[in-house]
């Protein structure tokens, strides 16, 4: 953990500016890095436009061509009524569905991992898909081996400390999910910097915070504690320049496994 | 990770666990530490401060001598447009408060800066007659609870206000609703239901707090074969209304949650639904375990009036004409002051504190002689009641009962036959308010216009410290314009209350006296909460579209 020894003030202000921007380009760059570093993660741009032209001979009949026709299916957005994972989608594309109201299809394996990847791509042909895996082997590995609990809250259960993710399906698209993982510094939001405060009584808080104005900052601390403090009352404000957690060691296969569990959730129905 | 970033990380477990050692800490809010709330004055635990609605509180910084040294310390501002009557919950150094329509926010009580906003949107279908208010939530453990518009019952992770369950209370689709802040007894969260001009049919239900699992549910209007059902004909129940829209209050002694139960319907076609029409503007007894029936008082039978009885019920342990009792003190919307036995339901005592002529009295068992005036005429109390939801106090200093009355207000009603239709307004007539030139304005539900042009004329508050034991108020504090301002009493006799006219004022809860006020500009309804961080007393009032704290200057 490297922490920013901050100036107060303006100076403090022009430097998180700074970063921002720095973040932000480090993002820009970073991307075609990750598309080499994550592999299998994600699918070529070559299967996603292949898979446009056979959504659009195949499926757009029924689906549509923003694939919201039927009732309860949003292909474009990720909503579907059974399927998740993409072994699933291949499930229902080559066995049908609905009590046949939808057919099962004959497709080439380039064109059931195109039409995927383009459903995937959010029907962007330029777009980025992430190969998104089974939900239940990724919730093992949430609470197995990514340990992912000790930080993170899915629906009162696991830590508070890192930010809850009980309806993260519905607000981080498959992309920053996998780039989350893989290269957390690339999407690591402002406000979810670690903070380091002393106080004038010589108490040290750790945490995340909440909120923050001139004169005070609120800080969801190490011990899971509201905490509202005033900058007058602290001797050393620092911030985070890492992440708390590091690029996931997890293999291609876990990763997507991991997005497909993280991808279902989705708060309280 | 390198060996740089491997050190960083000990180094922050360990401050971590040193921090542990300094923090205030957010304790679990148990039970136990509800059920003694009056142990902790520093915290404000529950709606009325305590299990048994009294609202006063043991803080003593702020005194008659030093009280005109009071300053404001900071605001908060509603984001949403509306009278905003919410209580807040202070507990461990966390303010939490709703706003319209249905969001929790947690603060910092000392500065008035914001952790975290929970939004709930309502189903566009929700119903509400009078506003769509939320009256604030109710903790217990590590959860936070609040019932919404559409009639659902959300509990929250305190600490990061996500959603743990949310369920179905009522029927949105039938105009069920909830405004109230949940009362919590043991693991049980508890609610009641409005929608009384809608045609519902009322209950209080209770929820297991950790699951939300329903545990009992009481309905407010007996089905057939029930006692008390006989009190209605033919199907009229199905759709008598009878809600339960504030806060009930709690005996653990007697195991027994008390409940304000609000009016019949339709509102003002009382010979549309003949008889007694219970359990309607009643208190109920319900057994804090399984919801039973103990006993129940009705106030006014046949309601044609809309006198809700949904004030809170102060649960007060005194000598009362010679003799120790436990007592439950009622200002009622229709204009009377009762007295009654909270262990068997007894009446004791009853007297009007208002111009009364919709009854001539009440009799040796408390039911009132019903004076109906011919149509066209005047009705005393008035339509918004004599009182009505805002808290009372209870000072057990001075034996006095603090709350807001309106004097000289009145009514001219006109019934209707009217037909039920599912989720539609369900009134059965209408009424005007009595002036006393034509065209000349009346009082409004609320205050939104800063100019009074309907004057003291058509209504006008009176804050008063009633005696319980001879039912006369022993002073009043007159009011130009009306008043919804529930009451804060201390143990250093402040009594602080507030009105439609923008004033937050403190007065001698001896005398009546005026000690300190200031004009906050936005009506105030909702009682000031008190509690104390780091060794400060603060005072909290919601005043029009804004939460403003008061502390001694430094």
């Amino acid at each position: 953990m490297i922490f920013f020894r901050l100036p107060s003030g303006l100076a403090l202000r022009t430097l998180q500016r700074a970063r921002h921007i720095a973040c932000l380009s480090l993002l820009i760059t970073a991307t075609p890095t990750i598309a080499q570093e994550v592999g299998d993660h994600q699918y070529t741009s070559e299967a996603i436009q292949a898979g446009s032209r056979v959504y659009v001979q195949q499926c757009a009949l029924c689906h549509g061509p923003q694939g919201d026709l039927i009732d309860g299916i949003n292909l474009r957005l990720g909503q579907f009524r059974t399927a998740s994972s993409d072994e699933d989608l291949a499930r229902v594309i080559a066995e049908g569905a609905a009590g046949g109201r939808m057919p099962a299809f004959s497709l080439r394996p380039d064109e059931f991992s195109g039409v995927i990847a383009y459903i995937r791509a959010g029907f962007d042909p330029d777009g980025v898909a992430v190969r998104i895996g089974d939900p239940a082997r990724g919730k093992a590995i949430y609470d197995g081996k990514g340990d992912c609990a000790s930080c993170h809250r899915i629906n009162g259960a696991g830590s508070r400390t890192a930010p809850d993710l009980s309806d993260i399906g519905l607000i981080r698209t498959p992309a920053i999910l996998q780039t989350g993982l893989t290269d957390p510094a690339a999407t690591l939001q402002p406000i979810f910097r670690q903070v380091r405060l002393v106080t004038r009584t010589e108490e040290t808080i750790i945490g995340r915070r909440l909120n923050e104005d001139t004169y005070s900052v609120q800080v969801l601390d190490s011990n899971e504690q509201l905490r509202s403090l005033l900058k007058a009352d602290l001797v050393s404000y620092e911030l985070s320049s890492t992440p708390v957690h590091q690029p996931t060691t997890l293999a291609n296969g876990e990763v997507a496994d991991l997005i497909g569990y993280l991808l279902s959730l989705r708060g309280l129905e | 990770m390198n060996t740089l970033q491997r050190i960083g990380a000990i180094a922050l477990c360990l401050s971590g666990l040193l921090a542990s050692s300094f923090s205030a800490a957010q304790q679990e809010v148990t039970y136990e530490r509800l059920l003694n709330a009056q142990d902790e004055p520093e915290n404000w635990l529950t709606y009325n401060g305590s299990y048994d609605g009294k609202r006063y509180s043991g803080l003593t910084q702020i005194n008659r001598n030093n009280v005109q040294n009071l300053e404001l310390k900071w605001m908060l501002q509603n984001q949403v447009f509306g009278a905003w009557q919410s209580n807040p919950i202070v507990v461990d150094g966390v303010m939490y408060i709703t706003q319209r329509p249905n969001d929790v926010i947690a603060m910092d009580p000392v500065t008035g800066r914001v952790f975290w906003v929970y939004k709930h949107t309502p189903a566009e279908n929700a119903r509400v007659c009078c506003g769509a208010n939320n009256r604030g939530i109710a903790i217990l453990g590590d959860k936070v609870y609040m019932g919404t518009l559409d009639a659902r019952l959300i509990a929250l992770d305190r600490i990061n206000g996500k959603p743990l369950w949310n369920i179905e209370v009522g029927d949105v689709n039938l105009a069920y609703s909830i405004t109230m802040a949940p009362l919590i007894v043991k693991d049980k969260v508890m609610v009641g239901v409005g929608g009384g001009e809608f045609g519902i049919r009322g209950y209080v239900v209770a929820y297991d707090a950790d699951t939300g699992e329903e545990a009992w549910k009481f309905y407010t209007i007996p089905a057939p074969g029930e006692p008390g059902h006989d009190s209605w004909e033919g199907d009229d129940w199905e759709h008598g209304g009878a809600p339960v829209w504030i806060t009930g209050s709690f005996d653990p002694a007697l195991n027994l949650t008390y409940w304000g139960v609000g009016n019949p319907g339709p509102d003002w076609n009382p010979g549309q639904r003949p008889g007694d029409n219970l359990y309607s503007d009643s208190v109920i007894a319900l057994d804090a375990d399984t919801g039973e029936l103990k006993w129940h008082f009705q106030f006014t039978p046949n309601d044609g009036y809309d006198y809700d009885s949904v004030q809170v019920p102060v649960l007060v342990d005194r000598e009362w004409h010679g003799q120790q009792r436990k007592l439950m003190l009622w200002a009622n919307r229709n204009g009377y002051f009762y007295v009654l036995d909270r262990e068997s339901g007894e009446f004791l005592l009853g007297k009007p504190y208002v111009k009364v002529n919709w009854s001539s009295g009440l009799d040796d068992n408390g039911r009132p002689i019903p004076t109906p005036q011919p149509e066209g005429m005047p009705t005393w109390p008035g339509n918004q009641g004599a009182t009505n939801w805002y808290p009372p106090a209870y000072s057990p200093r001075t034996g006095l009962f603090y709350f807001s009355a309106w004097e000289d207000y009145a009514t001219i009603y006109r019934a209707e036959e009217q037909e039920y239709e599912p989720g539609r307004a369900f009134l059965g007539g209408g009424f005007t308010v009595l002036t006393p030139a034509l065209g000349a304005p009346g009082v409004g539900i609320g205050r939104t216009n800063p100019v009074n042009t309907w004057t003291d004329e058509v209504g006008h508050a009176a804050l008063m410290a009633m005696d319980p034991e001879t039912g006369e108020a022993v002073w009043k504090y007159e009011q130009f314009d009306v008043s919804d301002g529930g009451m804060l009493t201390t143990a250093t006799d402040l009594l602080f209350a507030g009105g439609r006219e923008g004033h937050f004022h403190a007065l001698d809860a001896r005398t009546g006296e005026l000690l300190w006020k200031a004009s906050l500009g936005g009506q105030v309804a909702m009682a000031p909460v008190t509690f104390m961080v780091d060794g400060v007393q603060y005072v909290t009032v919601v005043s029009g579209n804004a939460m403003a704290t008061f502390a001694l200057r430094e």
